[in-house]
């Protein structure tokens, strides 16, 4: 049928259905057409647009092999209470065929204070693990081969101090930095505009996110400097396309303020990783994951001028939406976890977190985080999802919405340019207001019932209490303070006062790289507060304005 | 014409998921009231403070870290402190079943958990405000 001919069908096509549909309002005004067809993709060129795995613009994926290779890394987000509980729950994800592991640290750390700071009452062991030292960090890693397992630390403003503890650790075990393998977050413009945990203002910040680039791409090189986020950003509430958009403007903030510092693009960009988010809607999700990487490809290519192929891929993990789990009948949220595994996947993800049912009530328990996991392993072993590279490629639906993405994304991406870059943005307020008013109007959609949330505004039952929850005991605190109290009688003082007078000098010179001489005063077992409050000192902290 | 509602919408501690506390925020303004919203990482001091410049007649509280148990009761405190005795205080957030009756007996009067619609949370003002 030529293309003349199917316009005329498509047209007779819709007048039809139009009448028809009209006896399902609530079905109709759906944010995708309901059909598509080859003339959607009218100007499609398949070198250029799509191309093979593994190659530019590898819409179809990074590796040349996808999952007919490696499955992509199984990497459970876990930590909580001590280093020694943690440790213990890494062990079992390890012993229970996890395949990579990824640190949660409580948010005293996160945010550069320690444990018996008044600040951190009542939060230390909570989200996360609490490290106030290598002392902390040495039982994290208790009995783990660093120079087997890869591991993701999500830390953002303090990843500097964090990666010199994961180094001083492994050297104790006689591992050099070059046999590392690891990714850390690192991404500190999203923290401004959606997940909270700065602690710096923004230039200070670049530096030592661009130090870190260099020091690894010398010392550290198979580390994955900084996991560019839009997960979180998804989880504020923005739109799948606003999700990549946002976080690509991100990207190119980081890749400028590098090259600004003198680093040659080819040197760092290899070593950037992103971080996306995998929601309910499954295809549009594909679609986000296609798109995404070609934007990226173009980006690094055109704008930035990189040479190495490596430089131009967007390599992804991906954790499923912890906003979309309920709190209403939580065992539904096992389907839907399964849903958003089919959609990285299909998507191409390197590596995958899988949430786990409790977690809109609590903190995982064992029991839950292992099904979270075997989902995981089901959609890899039995789905067939995993058999084909790319699978859903050439679907009409599937490549029109990835071009629509795309373009939306592009979009959002000139004007944050227009604006003077991802920073500026961030400091007007313009992407928090973005993602705000996104979150609004899905609040308003699900309150008005023009979205539905099973369990939630529709087929709810009564309830009762869910029973079984983990708890994290409130000694932990405690029990840090008392760590700390020893640590601070037991360690060279004399050392740690000297390591901290250099780490002051060193912050007030651009021209230094911090990241050695945070290395050094890790190595004397300075806290991360101690640490972090001296480059406060110098520093500054940033100042949020709050907007609605 | 009667005076509006104030309401002060906090985030105590040093959760930085505030997706929650500013739909709530924006619906409420919606509604009719007016709304202050602290920003991220207050101290219980910090919004007893803010509670009292500015006068509110409603403190809605939201916190995702769980530590809830420790800084919503101490929040409470420092305003019964000041003498804002009428004052409504609710909150919100990622908080097991078993932690409610605690802070309801710590004088938090109502706690809303995910999966409440706003207008669930404004009926609930306009019934209780004092």
């Amino acid at each position: 049928m030529d293309n003349e001919s199917l316009k005329l069908k498509v047209a007779e096509y819709t007048a039809k259905v139009e009448k028809a549909s009209a006896k399902f309002p609530e079905r109709k005004n759906l944010e995708y057409n309901r059909l598509y067809t080859p003339l959607d993709l009218e100007g499609q060129d398949y070198e250029k647009d799509l191309g093979l795995p593994g190659s530019y613009p590898f819409t179809r994926g990074v590796q040349p092999t996808m999952y007919r290779g490696r499955f992509w890394t199984m990497r459970m987000y876990a930590g909580f209470s001590t280093a020694e509980e943690s440790n213990k729950r890494y062990r079992y994800l390890l012993e229970s065929g996890g395949t990579g592991l990824s640190c949660a640290f409580d948010l005293p750390t996160q945010i550069g204070y320690d444990s018996d700071d008044i600040i951190s009452e009542g939060e230390v062991g909570k989200v996360g693990v609490a490290i106030d030292s290598l002392a902390d960090m040495e039982i994290l890693f208790d009995q783990i081969d660093l120079a087997k397992v890869s591991t993701s630390m999500t830390i953002n403003a303090p990843a500097s101090v964090l990666l010199a503890m994961y180094i001083a650790v492994a050297e104790k075990n006689g591992i050099g930095p070059e046999k590392l393998n690891g990714t850390i977050q690192n991404d500190i413009l999203k923290e401004y505009a959606a997940r909270g945990t700065y602690i710096f203002p923004p230039k200070p910040s670049m530096r030592l996110i661009t130090n870190i680039f260099e020091y690894c791409s010398k010392n550290v090189p198979n580390w994955n400097t900084i996991s560019i986020s839009g997960y979180h950003i998804r989880e504020a509430g923005s739109t799948a396309a606003q999700e990549i958009a946002f976080t690509i403007a991100d990207g190119i903030a980081y890749c400028e303020a590098a090259i600004k510092a003198g680093l040659d693009v080819d040197a760092f960009a290899g070593r950037l990783s992103f971080f996306w988010n995998a929601h309910n809607n499954v295809l549009e999700e594909v679609a986000k994951f296609r798109a995404s990487r070609r934007v990226w490809a173009k980006i690094m290519k055109e704008r930035f001028g990189a040479k190495n192929p490596k430089s131009w891929m967007l390599r992804v993990h991906t954790q499923t939406a912890g906003s979309m789990l309920t709190a209403q009948q939580p065992d539904n949220n096992v389907v839907r976890v399964a849903l958003q595994t089919a959609a990285a996947v299909m998507g191409g993800t390197q590596s995958l977190h899988t949430n786990s049912k409790d977690e809109a009530l609590a903190l995982p328990t064992e029991a839950s985080v292992r099904v979270a996991l075997r989902t995981q392993q089901i959609v890899a072993y039995e789905s067939g999802l995993a058999d084909v590279v790319d699978p859903l490629a050439g679907s009409y639906y599937v490549e029109a919405m990835t071009n629509q993405i795309e373009a939306e994304a592009l979009k959002y991406i000139q004007k944050i340019d227009d604006i003077g870059g991802a920073v500026v943005a961030i400091e007007e307020g313009y992407i928090q207001r973005e993602i705000q008013d996104s979150a609004y109007k899905w609040q308003k959609e699900v309150e008005n019932n023009d979205r539905v949330i099973v369990g939630v505004n529709k087929f709810q039952i009564e309830e009762k209490p869910v029973e079984g929850l983990l708890r994290v005991d409130a000694s932990v605190g405690e029990l840090q303070k008392k760590k700390l109290a020893d640590l601070r009688a037991k360690r060279d003082n004399a050392a740690v006062t000297a390591a901290l007078a250099k780490l002051e000098a060193a912050c007030g010179d651009d021209s230094v790289n911090l990241m050695p001489i945070i290395l050094e005063a890790v190595k004397t077992y300075a806290t991360l507060g101690e640490i972090c409050g001296v480059m406060r000192k110098v520093f500054g902290e940033y100042q949020a304005h709050a907007t609605l | 014409m009667e005076k509006r509602v104030r309401v002060l919408v906090a985030k105590p501690g040093l959760d930085g998921h505030d997706r929650g506390a500013k739909v709530v925020a924006r619906a409420l303004r919606d509604a009719g009231f007016e709304v202050i919203y602290t920003g991220l990482r207050q101290t219980p001091e910090q919004i007893a403070e803010a509670a009292l410049q500015e006068d509110v007649n409603v403190i809605a509280l939201s916190l995702l870290s769980g530590a809830h148990n420790h800084l919503f009761p101490r929040i409470v405190e420092l305003i019964r402190e000041k003498g804002m005795t009428d004052v409504l205080i609710i909150g919100g957030g990622v908080i097991p079943d078993a932690d409610i009756p605690v802070l309801k007996a710590a004088g938090i009067s109502e706690v809303f958990t995910p999966g409440t619609s706003t207008t669930t949370i404004i009926d609930y003002i306009k019934e209780n405000v004092k």
